[in-house]
């Protein structure tokens, strides 16, 4: 953050995309929410998990964004549609998917948008950080993972193998507790 | 920094592809479009159903029962994405044995999980 | 200038690899099925051998009308095709064919094909619910159960050549590989590659599709060009996951005499009979066999193999 900090005019050109993809990335966050096909909710998701991925792309953090497709469009979203698709998914409209608290939601959302941007603007303000291609390459996190941070990323395994034994246990009605 | 070179290079070069096969796939539509008959009849517009009319929706509620392998899926994947900046890592001076401890502590974390699911007989099918 | 025209090149050539090869491995899988079976397979189109017959299909699907059913999700139902097959091309610009011979350089070139090829399995769920029919919806559920199975033992494997080449790009796992790393990637390659085959929906994984209990599954309903197109990614997908087993585990365009590029066609062609002859040879699986093979088969001899890796490279240095 010590090089010159370049104007906010003229845009770069990865400036305009990142832009673009935002503008996409809402757009298609936006359809997520007020579709009223339950399924087409799912696939806008798809879009805006992409864009996203874009994002992070034009910001270099190259492993991160393949990873954002992997996990959120490959996994997460068929994960969602193989649940949408087991207990209700009709073609076209559904009359029942408005909640009747959809300006509370609107409000709340409103509000951490709020709490969100207005962290980030305090906590950087103008600061200006290069687009330095090759520091989200995989073998730079690789090794501030495994020389830094070693103890969270073992401490998440142990999550995950406990959020999967708490959904093994929920699903199978055949496992109880001593009595 | 030239327009196809480099990291940012490289990616317009994909992104240009993704835009051919979109243009492929549009390509043959429209050929389609300009060779092909069209004459929608109600019948033809049904819905198959090895020959007779279509009962009730297209879509039927159906069993559960695999919705855990889904999990199983997901909270693995995210554990499994870091196996590759480590990889990139692993044989580089500096790490050595210590990386290969982390390793197997990673892998018993799986063998565990998929242990316990197979256990609990979920990985069976009654 | 002639910068932009190297890429013109490569992309061209991409291009016309995406749209050729599938067209000779489904010919060659019309000839290799028949002589397996005790039959000749196509002999009319073009004169020599039914050499013409998937080009005359082509021609065939193009002049056909355009049938969207009146209970399907239109719009999605005509987007699947692409989002089945645009993965599949996209998937082609980072696999070398020789040294420097790759359409572009992506330093997480493995892990970005692993996540392209990911999507492309959503083309076939939407095809599956778009179609309102009951047996693509089966036939979506099976392939989004399939996708979610198979993905892990897939990339598991992928991680083990990684992790023995010590990077993710596949120009530079190419470079690396060494004739040992036949029999000590062995388990890798088998679970890769099996792997892959379920992802791709191919016989004996072919629940998804299974003509003869769910009626083509994701596709009852599809027809003329757009049913083309998922052939087509179909038989790209064969030549993507033969093209990748053959850079990750074959040492891609590595051996003696002949130039690069010649000798990764071969290994891919080699490949792709493979994918035929395990077509002919091993009946459909139960979908409970299924699961079980990725989970008590697949993912221990995944994990199996990544700990050899591991020892076998800490060792080493």
């Amino acid at each position: 953050m010590t090089s010159e900090t370049p104007g906010f005019w003229p845009p770069s050109g990865p400036e305009v995309v990142f832009l673009l993809l935002g503008v996409v990335a809402l757009g298609s966050a936006l359809l997520v929410v007020t579709t009223r096909q339950l399924v087409h909710a799912a696939l806008w998701l798809v879009l805006c998990f992409g864009a996203l991925a874009g994002c992070y792309l034009v910001l270099t953090a190259e492993f991160v964004a393949w990873v954002q497709v992997l996990i959120y469009v490959g996994a997460v979203v068929v994960l969602l549609l193989f649940g949408i698709m087991l207990t209700r998914a009709p073609i076209g409209r559904s009359a029942d998917l408005d909640s009747g608290n959809r300006w509370a939601a609107v409000l709340v959302a409103l509000a951490t948008a709020g709490v969100l941007l207005s962290v980030v603007v305090a906590g950087f303000g103008a600061a200006y950080a290069p687009l330095d291609p090759g520091q989200g390459a995989a073998k730079p996190l690789g090794s501030s993972i495994f020389r830094t941070w070693v103890l969270p990323f073992e401490a998440l395994s142990v999550l995950l193998l406990a959020a999967l034994i708490g959904a093994i246990v929920i699903s199978r009605t055949d496992i109880r507790g001593r009595e | 920094m030239a327009i196809m070179d480099g990291y940012f290079g490289s990616y317009v070069v994909v992104v240009v592809l993704l835009l051919i096969g979109v243009g492929i796939f549009a390509g043959g539509l429209f050929a389609n479009r300009m060779l092909r008959p069209d004459r929608p009849t109600p019948d033809k517009l049904t819905t198959y159903e090895c020959g007779v009319d279509p009962v009730g929706e297209g879509w039927a509620q159906s069993q559960v029962r695999y919705y855990v392998f889904t999990y199983l899926y997901v909270v693995f994947a995210v554990d499994a994405v870091f196996l590759f900046p480590w990889a990139t890592v692993f044989a580089a001076p500096g790490f050595g044995m210590t990386t290969l401890v982390e390793m197997f502590v990673f892998l018993a974390f799986i063998a565990l999980g998929i242990l316990y699911a197979w256990r609990k007989r979920v990985l069976a099918w009654t | 200038m002639a910068e932009v025209l190297d890429v013109a090149v490569r992309l061209i050539v991409i291009v016309v690899a995406f749209l050729l090869l599938p067209l000779i491995v489904g010919q060659m899988e019309h000839k290799a099925m028949a002589h397996m079976q005790s039959r000749l397979g196509p002999m009319y189109a073009g004169g020599f051998h039914g050499w013409a017959q998937l080009i005359a299909d082509g021609v065939k699907f193009a002049q056909k009308e355009d049938v969207i059913p009146a209970a399907a999700d239109r719009r999605v139902f005509a987007i699947a095709p692409a989002v089945a097959l645009v993965p599949y091309l996209v998937v082609l610009v980072v696999i070398p064919v020789g040294p420097g011979l790759v359409g572009a350089d992506v330093d997480a070139g493995l892990f970005f094909v692993l996540a392209v090829m990911g999507v492309g399995v959503l083309g076939a769920i939407m095809a599956g619910w778009a179609s309102a029919n009951k047996y693509s919806v089966l036939g979506g559920m099976r392939a989004a159960a399939q996708l979610m199975s198979y993905e892990l033992p897939l990339v598991l494997a992928a991680s083990s050549v990684a992790m023995a080449a010590g990077t993710l790009s596949l120009e530079g796992i190419a470079e690396q590989w060494r004739w040992w790393w036949l029999p000590w990637q062995a388990i890798g390659a088998v679970v890769f590659f099996v792997a892959g085959l379920a992802e791709l929906r191919r016989p004996p994984f072919d629940m998804p599709i299974a003509d003869s209990e769910i009626i083509m599954g994701t596709m009852t309903e599809y027809t003329g060009i757009r049913f083309a197109l998922f052939m087509l990614a179909e038989y790209a997908g064969i030549v993507v996951l033969s093209a990748l087993t053959a850079v990750l585990f074959l040492g891609g365009w590595q051996g003696p005499l002949l130039p690069g590029p010649v000798w990764t066609l071969i290994k891919v062609f080699v490949l792709a009979f493979v994918v035929i002859w395990v077509r002919v040879s091993f009946p459909r699986l139960r979908e409970d066999q299924l699961q079980k093979l990725a989970w008590i088969g697949l993912v221990p001899l995944a994990l199996l193999q990544l700990a050899l890796t591991g020892v076998v490279k800490v060792l080493m240095a």
